[in-house]
Formats: C-alpha cells, structure tokens, sequence
C-alpha cells in the first residue's frame, strides 16, 4: 500500500470510530428518554465533547492529506465526502445531545403513553437503525444500501409531519401532558433530521464511490 | 466550437522492431494546453517528437499512419515547414551558448537562412520576449550570452526562440523538470498566456502541473493512449481503472 492509501485508511477507521460515537449517544439519548435516567443524559451530554473532538480530528486529518498528497479522483472523491460526513455526524452528535438535555431539563418522568402516540419510539428506533446502516455502506462501499436509505428516510418524514396533528390530540384529550407532547415533538423534529444527515450522508457516499452527483435530485431520481 | 489543430490518426511510432507507440487515435483542439502523461517508456515523447517529424531523424525510426496539422498530413510536408509551424521546446534549457540572447531568439530564421531587415529583427526580438514575460528583464543585456541566464530564464528564452517563428503549435518536453519551483510557476503562468496564441502540448511526469495548466489531458500506457478527457474529469473521475491507478499512485 502507498503511504496515501494508509491515512486514508486511517481516516476511514477514524470515520467509523466517530460514527460508532454517535450512534452510542443517540442510543444513549433513547435508554435516557425511555427510562428518564438523568445519570444516563448527563453522559450523552458530557460525551458530546468526544464527538466534537473527533470533527476538529478530521478535518485537520483531512487537510493534512490535502495539503501533503495532493489526492486526485477516488481519493480526492473519498476527502470531499468525508469531510461533509463528518461535519453530519457532528449535527447528529448535537441532537443526542439536545434530547439528552430535555431529559435532563423536564420536571419527571415523561408520559409513555404520548411516544407511542406520536409514534416516537418507532420513530427513534428507525433513526438509529437508518444511521447504523449509513455506516455499514460507508464501510462496505455498499451504494445498494446507501441507496435504501433515501426510501427509509421518507418514512421518518411521514412521522414527522403527522406529528403536529398526534400532538393536539394528545394535548387536546389531556391538557396536563402540555409540557411532555411540546418535548416530544421536539424531539420528533430532531430526529427527523437525522434522517435527513443520514441521506446527505448516503449521497456522499454514491459520490465518492460512483462519482454521483445525487444533492439536490428528487427521491425518486436517486434510485 | 473548437476546431482541431492537430489529429492523429491510427498511429504507430517503431524503433527498429519494438512497436512504442500504438494505434494513436486523438485530436487536439486549438488554444488548448493537452498535457501528455503516462509511466516512463510509455510512448508519450515518442508520440510528440513524431507530431513534428522529429521520431523519424534517429536511426532505425519508422511510423505509420497520420498525423494532421489543419488538416493537412504532415508527412506529406516539407519536415522543415512542419518544425516552423510546430515548434518544441525540450526538458533542459538548451539555449546557444555562444549566441547573444537577440540572436538566441531569431537563431530560426537564421538557421534557416531567412534574411529580415534590423528593424523586422528587433520587432521579433522584443514581441517574442515579451510574449514570454522575459522582455522586461533582459531588455538591457540583449547582446549578453544566453547562457548567462538563470535557468528558468533559459528556458523562457528558448520558448522566445520557438514563439518567434510564429508557429501554431508548441511542443514542450517535461519544460519545467530542470527548473526550480519558482521557475516552474513561471513558466506555467506562461502556458496560459500562451495559449491564447498557440495550442499547447506537454508531456509531463509532474501530474499537478498537467491538473494546474492544461485544459485536456491524454494518459499513455504501454504504447496506448488509454484515456483522453477534460483535465478537470480525468483528476476527479477518470474512466479508465488504469487511469486512475496511475494518478492516485497505485501503479505496481
């Protein structure tokens, strides 16, 4: 292997190490809602900074190579990704963080009966597992998978716009839960954009492997 | 639209039995800089030195098929008419030495036994060395040898000697190898005043030079023109895996 190929490996397993990151604190973030554990939240919170560290990591990783390789085509390809994937991983980071910071800010346990009426739990398993998929496609060069993600990611977008209407209903049979439907919808809001890093993510993807332009093309498109 | 100043056309370039260049098919566009790479031994100067007949002046040389110059064949040409109008530049700055920098750069017509009044002369002397951003630094030290030059200075005034015939075409040799990294930008600023004039074509090993100054870029592999594209796709999406395996370093 040329000394190129190696730190873009190093810079691949890095990607894979941030990613892994993340997942864990949306996770996390999950297991601190469900079971309103402040402790758990707390460390989403605390570990935010691991994510941060990571993006500063890369990007100077990044520029490093650029700077001292000069990389062209399937590398040049595979820098230009990363780079915007790390910068989505960190968005992701930050939105673990925010809903670790509602558990840590709301008064009590929150009401389960709402997440199951917004659809918050499926809503939230989905997100994570799209994400975890996003990465195996990144790690398998996998642009099938990648490509499934645009389909999945409209699935989250159905949740989420069918989000208001399930909490007024929610507030309207129980005025008392104000507070924890406003929470959830926030957090319905969030993860809708998970889904949305995790298909820029995709597209990257099909960018550095197929040298496909795929941003800013309808759904449909993309397949 | 751009028409096409040179084309070749099914050729083949031969030193005694050994095929180097093989079945070349490519045209070139005029005002563009066409860089030339490829691993060594892979037929790329042999390709340029037989667009101006220069292959077929070392023993047991031989080419077939053609190569167009505006249409017309070249080896069909007088040699010496297809040299004036396709004028090369090679890897070290071989300026006369025993000629003053004004003779340097009309030593062509010179050679060629073209006689022109002095002031026609001057008028060469100055719009070729200005043509080359090097008019403003020799302009008081014409009759002072070219080789009291600095290197990259040399080769400017060898681009001069070429520019003053008025070709329409320049072949360039791994120019900038011999330069130091100044020269070499230098010179590189000069392909793109160039070409507004000439078509350029280069044969580089330095692929950042071929990425920075040219508009088109051929890849040769063992004889073959393997991939002809835009710079800008060749570095960022070639077609060829053997292309890209070139570019990115993994050639074994």
């Amino acid at each position: 292997m040329t000394q190129l190929e190696n730190e873009i490996l190093a810079i691949k397993i890095e990607v894979v190490s941030m990613w892994t990151l993340v997942e864990s604190q949306l996770q996390k973030a999950r297991a601190a809602m469900m079971h309103f554990d402040r402790d758990l939240a707390r460390e989403v919170v605390l570990k935010e900074k691991r994510v941060n560290a990571f993006e500063l990591k890369l990007d100077r990783d990044c520029e490093n190579i650029f700077a001292l390789y000069c990389p062209v085509a399937v590398d040049l390809r595979f820098l230009l990704a990363v780079l915007k994937i790390n910068t989505n991983l960190e968005r992701i980071g930050d939105i673990a963080e925010g809903i670790a910071k509602y558990v840590i800010e709301s008064i009590g346990d929150f009401d389960q009966s709402i997440f199951k009426k917004t659809q918050l739990i499926t809503m939230f398993d989905d997100s994570i597992s799209i994400l975890a998929d996003t990465r195996i496609a990144f790690e398998k060069e996998d642009t099938i998978l990648a490509r499934s993600i645009f389909k999945r990611d409209e699935a989250l977008d159905k949740i989420n716009g069918d989000a208001i209407d399930r909490v007024s209903e929610c507030i309207k049979d129980d005025m008392s839960v104000m507070k924890d439907a406003l929470y959830v919808l926030s957090i319905i809001r969030k993860l809708e954009r998970v889904g949305d890093q995790a298909k820029n993510m995709a597209e990257e993807i099909i960018f550095y492997v197929e040298a496909k332009v795929l941003k800013h093309q309808k759904d449909t498109a993309k397949s | 639209m751009e028409s096409t100043i040179v084309k070749a056309v099914n050729y083949n370039a031969y030193f005694g039995d050994n095929h180097v260049v093989k079945n070349v098919n490519i045209e070139i566009p005029r005002n563009n800089v066409v860089a030339v790479m490829g691993p060594s031994g892979c037929g790329k100067t042999t390709f340029l030195r037989g667009i101006n007949r220069m292959h077929e002046l070392i023993p047991g040389a031989t080419s077939t098929g053609q190569i167009f110059l505006n249409n017309e064949d070249v080896y069909e040409m007088h040699p010496i008419f297809v040299r004036l109008k396709i004028g090369m530049v090679f890897q070290r700055p071989n300026p006369f030495p025993n000629l003053s920098i004004y003779d340097n750069v009309i030593a062509g017509y010179k050679l060629n036994g073209i006689k022109l009044p002095k002031a026609e002369k001057d008028k060469i002397v100055e719009q070729s060395l200005t043509r080359v951003a090097l008019w403003n630094e020799v302009k008081d030290s014409l009759t002072k040898k070219g080789s009291f030059l600095s290197g990259g200075q040399q080769q400017r005034l060898c681009i001069a000697r070429a520019v003053a015939m008025e070709p329409e075409v320049l072949l360039f040799d791994e120019p900038t190898s011999a330069l130091d990294p100044i020269s070499t930008s230098t010179v590189e600023e000069l392909f793109h005043e160039l070409k507004k004039n000439y078509t350029l074509i280069i044969v580089t090993h330095n692929m950042q030079q071929a990425a920075r100054v040219s508009d088109k870029t051929a890849f040769f592999y063992m004889g073959e023109l393997v991939e002809y594209d835009e710079t800008k796709q060749m570095f960022t999406n070639p077609s060829d895996i053997r292309t890209q395996n070139y570019i990115t370093g993994r050639f074994s």
